[in-house]
């Protein structure tokens, strides 16, 4: 049986994007997350006896510039369709998708992997409403009752298809997260996948290295996150790697990741799959987009996060890793340049922007950047009072804790709280002096040798100023007194 | 009052001889008293309907109609969304919905001043020519109370016949108003499919749904539509072509217009009285300056079987929807699977669940090439083929039905009973506008009807060769007699 390592793995992701319409696919209800249930909703998105959709030309739009982002043929006349199947979280009990003529086909995005640059191709892109939410009273299979909310029926999705291009589960996590980093650069959708605003769905085979044929695949749902994407593939992998090794053959199905056990199990199988019976839906007429407006669309594509990291690493001298972290979202790249435009060193607000403000925001999309209680300028204005000596690192950070609490003008709070740096050597040596007086221990051990001595005398001085002394000067005259001494 | 059309109605209101109220009384009384009889009703709006006379009459006091409808007494098929009045599309599994939102077309009405008699019965989910499958009731040919109306808009026709309403509207996906009118001896016309919003009309056969008028005559017939027509942003497939002034252009006669006659309306199958009066008809239109010739239409023969594949396969997807779920009708069941199937085994007649197995199977993987595929292609020939006449003549005249309105229990046989749409699918598949106007009667004294096909968005020529015919014609004055 084949060893592992001469065995190929084979990973395509399906990603489903709400779009951050203001109103749903096919009627003018609003798309607002977390609102009271069945709240948001009208005869059209319950699917009342009666009612037609109309198109969203926003959601249109938006899959527009999607598919222009990727390269994406778009379809001069595409069609929905009527996917049917039974489910009480679909009113309708057929989801109006695209199927044979979906709105755009055969473009690609190109990702930077440990090996290099690699291009991977998106198959298509189309449009569909999403359906409704059931809530089950207590476990699935022992539920008395079942509850629905159809809030999020009809909201615009859109689905994209990739290649099976993608080669390790860590290429998959790549991929996603710059598929991602595109659609918030597009402003297309949140980008949430805790909330499910993204979701992705992954199909990974194994086949002998250098095969032309694919092997059988298995379908990966309940992907929530970008660890568990890995983690599940990860896992499939390997237990699809055994069991070829064992002899067994492959079955395909579509398992369910289980994030705490971090395993994945069987939900059904495809030989039992459901016959959707699609058909062209006969209450839209097909859609066809008029070429002046989808050039327009093209003229106002944004920088690319591929294109603005390259720049970022160009321009500001980044290393390759901040402008990554720093491109992940259109806003947060915003932010980032803003602050720079306040006080250009990049370097040293890359930082800030990495470990302190993204720790605080809890997020990179839109929303969370908008929420930042520090404008980009007064981050900007922070660093420069480090970088003009007027307070310490140290001292930045009580004002950046002070600046997330009320926000504010940096300068403002040192001012306010007389947080000025100590650069006066009259009273610094006045308190060194002090220093030494109070600990004639430290003094001795310094003479007899113990140079260390001198850091705690430093200490000493620091905390008698509160942070406020400049430490470099004071170590220069601890180390000089000590010396005449 | 029977016989008394709507421009007769709106007149007398205008000039104050008539009251609104008192019409919309008389109205309610003829039903309470008759409609035992018929059943042309499934809910009368009583409350509503004398609220509204009310609201009518003031506007006519005051010198201050809407326009043509205002306070015209009419009836609608219980297809058609009535905010906070039950609608059934004559099945179990409505039977106690109220819908939350009225129909397009509803809208319109109430906007014109209409008086909203009731909801008139109909085969269940508009399937069928007899309103026989009407989960509720039967409902009886004005003519003879033995025979069916026809359908499936069976119960506005026979309220318009009856005298139990001045107007009515039904739908027609097959033929289900021409049939009926022809049946009823009533006028039906059947607009270009987009003519009308289908928003709030409980789907049957998306694409083959249209929203049409039953009257007494050409006149209401082009009020009827003038009322309803237009474009609507809620129903993607309305098209956005000015509304005439249909009623205005009825003048003008059918001197010049060149009207072809296809040969295959006229085959094996057809009743040789019908055939009589229809050829009858159209020796009239040739004395009234029309040009007659012969057409052939090829693909007739086929209009039944690909109809029928077209048909039920939009049915099996549109009725998906009921399944205990969200309105109507839920008999619980072990799980959700359980508990749709249960009720839709329970809420669905015979008719419906036949349409919809068929409907299943002709989009199923494997089958749908040859079934829905195949009938996509006829359906595309059976236009090019209309396409082709029409680029020769300007009217299609043809029976509406292969025979008069038949006894109750006499087409048990599906197959029977759907050849009876053999010349009314045709402009159904193809969205051509068409009406059928009566003309003449059978020796037994049921009414026949003779069917016009225009162009697309022509209604103009169509009506106005119906009211050319009409008008040289005495069949609208004699009226059936209900006691």
């Amino acid at each position: 049986m084949a060893d592992h390592s001469e065995l190929e793995t084979v990973i395509g992701l399906e990603v489903h994007a709400q779009l951050s319409t203001r109103s749903k696919m096919f009627c003018d209800c609003p798309t607002t997350f977390g609102a009271a249930p069945n709240s948001q909703t009208c005869p059209i998105c319950l699917g009342m006896p009666g009612v037609l959709p109309v198109i969203n030309r926003r959601a249109v739009e938006y899959g527009v510039r999607t598919a222009l982002a990727f390269s994406l043929r778009l379809n001069a006349a595409c069609r929905f369709a009527r996917k049917h199947y039974y489910y009480p979280d679909m009113p309708k009990n057929f989801q109006i998708s695209q199927y044979e003529e979906p709105l755009a086909e055969d473009g690609w995005l190109e990702i930077d992997t440990p090996s290099g640059v690699r291009r991977i191709g998106i198959q298509r892109l189309h449009l569909e409403e999403d359906v409704g939410r059931l809530v089950h009273e207590g476990e699935f299979a022992a539920a008395q009752a079942s509850l629905v909310d159809y809030n999020r029926s009809g909201t615009p999705l859109m689905e994209t298809v990739s290649r099976p291009d993608l080669r390790s589960p860590e290429e998959a996590a790549i991929y996603l997260r710059a598929f991602r980093a595109v659609l918030l650069h597009l402003g297309v959708c949140d980008g949430n996948m805790e909330e499910g605003s993204l979701r992705c769905d992954a199909n990974v085979s194994l086949r002998a290295r250098g095969a032309a044929e694919l092997g059988t695949k298995v379908e990966l749902k309940n992907l929530n996150s970008f660890r568990n994407v890995q983690r599940a593939l990860e896992y499939e992998v390997q237990r699809q790697a055994e069991a070829l090794a064992a002899g067994r053959r492959i079955v395909q199905e579509t398992r369910l990741f289980d994030a705490d056990r971090g395993t994945t199990r069987s939900m059904r199988s495809k030989e039992y799959a459901h016959d959707y019976r699609y058909f062209p839906e006969p209450d839209l007429v097909p859609l066809k987009l008029d070429p002046a407006w989808v050039e327009s669309i093209r003229a106002d594509l944004p920088e690319l996060p591929r294109a603005q990291r390259q720049r970022f690493v160009s321009q500001y001298g980044l290393p390759a890793y901040d402008a990554e972290i720093l491109t992940q979202s259109r806003a947060l790249a915003g932010y980032y340049e803003a602050a720079v435009r306040e006080h250009a060193n990049p370097k040293a607000i890359s930082n800030w922007v990495m470990t302190e403000l993204l720790r605080e925001l809890g997020g990179d999309d839109e929303a969370a950047v908008a929420r930042s209680p520090i404008s980009p300028a007064h981050l900007g204005r922070l660093v420069r009072l480090i970088d003009d000596g007027t307070i310490s690192g140290k001292i930045a950070k009580d004002v950046f804790a002070r600046m997330l609490a009320g926000g504010g003008d940096p300068a403002e709070i040192v001012r306010r709280e007389g947080l000025t740096q100590v650069v006066d050597t009259g009273a610094l040596e006045a308190m060194v002096d002090q220093a030494i007086a109070a600990n004639p221990k430290a003094v001795a051990d310094f003479r007899g040798g113990k140079t260390a001595a001198a850091k705690a005398l430093v200490g000493q001085v620091m905390k008698a100023s509160g942070g406020k002394a400049n430490p470099a000067m004071v170590d220069r005259l601890v180390q000089e007194k000590l010396t005449r001494i | 009052m029977l016989g008394t059309t709507i421009h007769e109605l709106t007149t007398a209101f205008a000039r104050g001889e008539r009251s609104p109220v008192a019409t919309a009384e008389a109205y309610l009384a003829r039903i309470e008293a008759l409609d035992a009889k018929v059943g042309a009703y499934l809910t009368v709006m009583r409350d509503e309907a004398l609220a509204a006379a009310r609201d009518a009459e003031a506007r006519y006091r005051a010198g201050r109609p809407l326009g043509p409808l205002d306070g015209a007494p009419i009836a609608l098929k219980d297809v058609f969304c009535t905010r906070g009045v039950r609608t059934t599309c004559g099945s179990r599994i409505l039977e106690r919905f109220v819908p939350p939102y009225d129909a397009t077309m509803v809208t319109r009405l109430r906007t014109a001043g209409a008086i909203l008699l009731g909801k008139t019965n109909m085969d269940e989910f508009a399937m069928g020519s007899s309103t026989e499958h009407s989960a509720f009731h039967v409902t009886r040919n004005p003519w003879d109370l033995g025979r069916v109306p026809g359908g499936s808009s069976g119960g506005s026709a026979a309220a318009v016949a009856g005298g139990l309403a001045a107007g009515a509207f039904g739908t027609d996906t097959g033929g289900s108003v021409r049939q009926p009118a022809a049946f009823c001896g009533v006028v039906g016309l059947k607009p270009t499919y987009g003519r009308v919003s289908r928003y709030g009309l409980i789907a049957f056969a998306s694409s083959l749904d249209h929203v049409a008028p039953f009257a007494l005559d050409v006149v209401d017939t082009a009020r009827l539509l003038g009322a309803v027509a237009g474009h609507d942003p809620l129903d993607a497939t309305s098209v956005s072509v000015p509304v005439p002034d249909y009623e205005a252009e009825l003048a003008g006669g059918v001197k010049g217009l060149r009207i072809g006659v296809p040969d295959e309306y006229f085959g094996t199958g057809l009743d040789p009285e019908i055939e009589r009066a229809v050829r009858a008809a159209i020796d009239v239109l040739r004395d009234l300056g029309a040009t007659i010739e012969r057409v052939s239409l090829p693909t007739t023969e086929h209009g039944v079987a690909t109809y029928y594949i077209v048909a039920p396969a939009e049915a099996s997807s549109n009725l998906a929807r009921y399944d205990g779920v969200k309105y109507g009708l839920r008999v619980p069941g072990k799980d959700l699977i359980d508990m749709a199937g249960r009720t839709r085994a329970a809420g669905f007649g015979a008719e419906v669940k036949r349409r919809i197995m068929l409907g299943t199977y002709a989009l199923s993987a494997g089958y749908h090439d040859a079934y829905y595929g195949q009938a996509q292609k006829v359906r595309t020939l059976v236009r090019r083929e209309f396409e082709a006449a029409f680029a020769r003549v300007d009217l299609l005249a043809a029976p509406t039905t292969p025979g008069v309105a038949f006894p109750h229990g006499a087409k048990a046989d599906p197959l029977a009973m759907y050849m009876n749409d053999v010349y009314t699918i045709p402009a159904s598949m193809t969205g051509l506008p068409a009406v059928s106007v009566p003309c003449g009667f059978s020796a037994a004294g049921l009414p026949i009807g003779l069917q016009l096909i225009g162009r697309a968005l022509d209604e103009v020529t169509l009506l106005r060769a119906a009211h050319a015919y009409e008008q040289a014609t005495p069949w609208r004055r004699r009226r059936p007699d209900l006691g």
